[in-house]
């Protein structure tokens, strides 16, 4: 029952509650069990011996009904006094917007840079502005003890100061479905991403750098890492095969039978519109299950993929 | 007997009356069209066992499917409708129904000294809308079924249209589940205020009927609100009214706090009648009345009315106000202390007692030790800043599964253990029954407990594929499901063969003083020859004679 690692003051403060409660816990279930179990072996039923009449004690009864007021009373109160500080978030974080979505992560940082991990400063307050462009999701992270459920039509903010450098995993906690058969399934339990706690220097350089083509990559090669971080790969294969969504092999100037009206030739507004829009104009064959990605992909990440696609032969 | 005092008694004869219930008529209409109690608890007691066997496979297919990372037996969104039914299944066919259905219509007008629950037609129509209600369900699983979680969440639940059509075949068969529910609880209400044999003052109420006092104040009062919450899901869905989709302008977190608004009372549907058979298991088994009698009844009427106000503790996280979750958190510690004075007052009725481990025992002694471990681990959830951390993880999962399962139906087990030779007139072989019981403990603690500690090191709970980390964890959990499996198989098994093979079962097999035990074995058609008057509690032992004592495991064969 030991708790992760804790990467920050909040998280160790957590603990502390954990514990608090979890020793608690074994000296009353020692006692109970105990108890049960000597009682057991000392009264086992013998022939010719009953069972003394239940009498009454109203002190020993009245003491386990009031005495666990007080323990309660104080549980409550470091529950909520560590509540409050995660609550309050400093008024010199830095804000950094999340957007959940089926099924991955989007952050957007001050720059105006987007990643699907989040790349955050040791020993400074980031506050995340979390939101969803679907269905409900959670933004839970087990190493810094913090959770928020993020609500469609809705903002909701977290916030945390990680104290050590690292990596740590970020799940989605609230069940949001699943799609897709086979290898090409994906949905809630693939969710997971990464938290990155950099060093300031780090940091300071990744927002310098910002979004876009890192230097020396060729605009489609950006595009084919876009293809991956931002989780097209997840229903669109390279090879041919057919998942959850069509193939992008030869995808770019292929003519596409669609589910409702004409036959629609891929070109770059039709790719445009398939991924902003996904649902408008559906190829015969797959479900209306993309999510959008507006908000998400920017302008110049768009024509980095179209243009990967275009070497998709 | 005077006739006149008798009008209910309709077509049937005296001699009828006075037959063993089994043999009181025979062929199916006799079963499909009885108004008798005990046949329709016997009915109740095969549908919610079969609903239990059902739920039971969909919970083995799922650990399968955890057994290693990645594909293991299914695909992902197979996986999603797996736990869904496991859920959905569970919950709302088996054990809402379980204890009072079943057990609660057979034993509760016996315990009252009556002839039969105040409306016996009433009784019926419940028995078939559970039916209707199951059919439902059925329905919708074979369109192809749900995948929303048993909790309906929305917007998921109204997200993709041709899925919403199934989640209406689910909340149609919970909405008609609803009124079964309902009808029994109303049903058991006004039988316990009107139908009392002479003498059974409410100070002499065996603890079992104050359970189902309060289970049944609670399925009147809360399931409704449940009724309306699907009514309003249905309304969203075919007439695109904005209620809970924000797309449409309504409030997913609204439709959190109606669904558990009665969902969380649910919960003490669910365990409060597995703590009123275990009151009458340990006073059984140890022959005294249990220590804190006012005590531990008040505490089910007490869990009923705290049970109203603690329901957005499951909603920490969902973006709630910071007060309402203060509010919330100082609210639900005050479960605690019902359930405190439960546990202390069982463990102090086994001193100076005259303990024995005849099988229905043995599950009492596992519901205090898995109760125990449930109610604590809940301390952990109601503290505010530890719960942000376990919210949504194992750690709940396992704590749930550590009440509801280690909970009642361990407790619903050791009732059908000791009513068994009293409904079917059979004894059990008591060293299968003894070995099924520790297989099923072993087995449960080895399935849950690693989960404690899977949720406590950040495992999201509905994941169909996990980190690497986590694979020996589950694949402990995994392991202790199938032993589970084999302990609840061995005691199906032991029951099956008493039913085959097993000796006729005495009067009073466990030498109770409760009246239940005093009628035959099995019970006349109208439960006593005679209206019992009560002279004393169902606990006095120390007023009973060593006769009254005696154990009479097996009848008398009138050949010897």
């Amino acid at each position: 029952m030991q708790m992760p690692v804790a990467l920050s003051a909040y998280a160790t403060d957590v603990d502390k509650s954990y514990y608090i409660i979890y020793w608690l816990s074994v000296v009353l279930f020692i006692g109970i069990i105990g108890a049960a179990t000597y009682f057991c072996l000392a009264y086992k039923r013998k022939a010719g011996v009953r069972a003394e009449p239940t009498g009454h004690n109203n002190i020993l009864e009245l003491s386990w009904t009031v005495a666990p007021v007080f323990i309660l009373a104080y549980l409550f109160w470091i529950g909520w006094k560590g509540y409050v500080d995660m609550s309050i978030v400093p008024p010199n974080a830095i804000e950094v917007r999340g957007r959940a979505f089926q099924w991955g992560w989007d952050f957007e940082y001050p720059n105006g840079a987007h990643t699907p991990d989040l790349k955050a400063p040791v020993g400074k307050p980031v506050k995340l502005i979390l939101s969803s462009n679907d269905v409900l999701h959670a933004f839970f992270i087990p190493q810094l003890r913090i959770k928020r459920d993020t609500v469609p039509g809705m903002y909701v903010s977290l916030w945390f100061e990680a104290d050590k450098e690292g990596d740590a995993d970020i799940f989605c906690a609230e069940y949001c479905g699943g799609k897709g058969e086979g290898t090409a399934a994906i949905g809630h339990w693939a969710m997971i991403s990464k938290v990155h706690i950099l060093s300031v220097a780090d940091y300071d350089k990744f927002i310098l750098e910002g979004g876009g083509a890192k230097p020396g990559e060729s605009v489609p090669d950006w595009g084919k890492r876009l293809y991956v971080e931002k989780n097209c790969a997840g229903c669109h294969s390279l090879d041919g095969a057919v998942g959850a969504g069509p193939s992008w092999k030869g995808i770019f100037g292929r003519t596409g039978v669609m589910t409702a009206g004409p036959d629609i030739v891929a070109d770059e507004n039709y790719i445009r519109e398939s991924i902003l829009e996904p649902q408008a104009h559906i190829v015969k064959g797959f479900g209306p299950v993309m999510p959008s990605f507006k908000g998400i992909l920017q302008d110049k990440e768009i024509d980095a993929i179209i243009s990967f696609m275009k070497t998709l032969k | 007997m005077n006739t006149q005092a008798q009008p209910q008694a309709g077509h049937h004869d005296d001699a009828m009356l006075n037959t063993n219930y089994l043999k009181a008529g025979s062929g199916w209409k006799s079963w499909a069209f009885t108004l008798d109690h005990k046949r329709i608890g016997i009915m109740y007691l095969v549908f919610v066992l079969a609903a239990f066997l059902t739920g039971g496979i969909f919970a083995l297919l799922v650990r399968t499917e955890l057994a290693s990372q990645g594909h293991t037996i299914v695909s992902g969104p197979t996986y999603n409708k797996l736990f869904t039914l496991h859920g959905a299944i569970m919950v709302f066919l088996f054990i809402i129904p379980s204890v009072p259905a079943s057990l609660g219509n057979f034993i509760l007008p016996m315990q009252l000294g009556a002839r039969d629950v105040a409306f016996p037609k009433i009784n019926l129509l419940s028995f078939y809308i559970y039916l209707v209600g199951a059919t439902f369900a059925l329905v919708s699983i074979g369109y192809g079924s749900v995948d929303t979680g048993w909790t309906f969440y929305t917007p998921y639940s109204l997200h993709d249209p041709e899925a919403a059509t199934k989640v209406l075949y689910m909340t149609a068969a919970v909405f008609v589940l609803g009124f079964s529910s309902i009808l029994t609880g109303l049903n058991f209400l006004v039988t316990i205020h009107t139908l009392r044999a002479p003498g059974l003052t409410w100070t002499r109420l065996p603890l079992f009927i104050w359970g189902m006092y309060a289970t049944s104040i609670m399925q009147v009062l809360a399931t409704p609100v449940l009724a309306i919450t699907l009514l309003m899901l249905i309304f969203e869905r075919v007439f695109g009214l904005g209620i809970f989709d924000p797309k449409l302008g309504g409030d997913p977190i609204l439709f959190q706090h109606f669904f558990w608004f009665y969902s969380h009372p649910a919960v003490y549907i669910m365990i409060v009648p597995g703590m009123a058979i275990v009151s009458e298991l340990i006073a059984t088994f140890s022959r005294r009345v249990i220590f804190g009698y006012f005590a531990v009844a008040m505490s089910s009427l007490a869990l009923a009315l705290v049970g109203f106000l603690v329901w957005a503790h499951h909603m920490f996280t969902s973006g709630m106000s910071e007060y309402a979750n203060m509010l919330f958190s100082a609210l639900t510690f005050l479960v605690a202390i019902p359930s405190g004075v439960k546990v202390f007052n069982w463990t102090a009725t086994l001193y100076k007692g005259s303990i024995s481990f005849a099988p229905p025992m043995l599950y009492a002694l596992a519901f205090l030790f898995l109760f125990t471990i449930g109610g604590l681990t809940g301390l952990f959830l109601g503290t505010l800043n530890v719960d942000i951390h376990l919210h949504d993880t194992y750690f709940v999962v396992a704590h749930f599964h550590y009440v509801m399962m280690g909970g009642t139906v361990i407790g619903f087990i050791g009732g059908i253990l000791y009513w068994w030779p009293k409904i079917t007139g059979k004894m059990y072989n008591f060293t299968s029954a003894s070995v099924g019981a520790w297989l099923t403990f072993i087995g449960f603690n080895v399935t849950f407990l690693s989960q404690f500690v899977m949720g406590s090191r950040g495992m999201p709970r509905r994941y169909y594929d996990y980190l690497p980390e986590f694979e020996q964890l589950h694949r402990v959990s995994t392991l202790g499901s199938y032993i589970l499996a084999v302990g609840l198989f061995t005691t199906a098994g032991t029951l099956i063969q008493s039913l085959a093979r097993g000796r006729a079962a005495g009067r009073n097999p466990w030498g109770s003083v409760a009246l239940e035990w005093q009628t035959q074995t099995p019970p006349v058609f109208q439960n006593f020859e005679e209206t019992p008057i009560v002279t004393r509690g169902p606990y006095d032992y120390h007023l009973a004679t060593d006769e009254e004592l005696r154990e009479d495991l097996y009848a008398v064969d009138p050949a010897k």
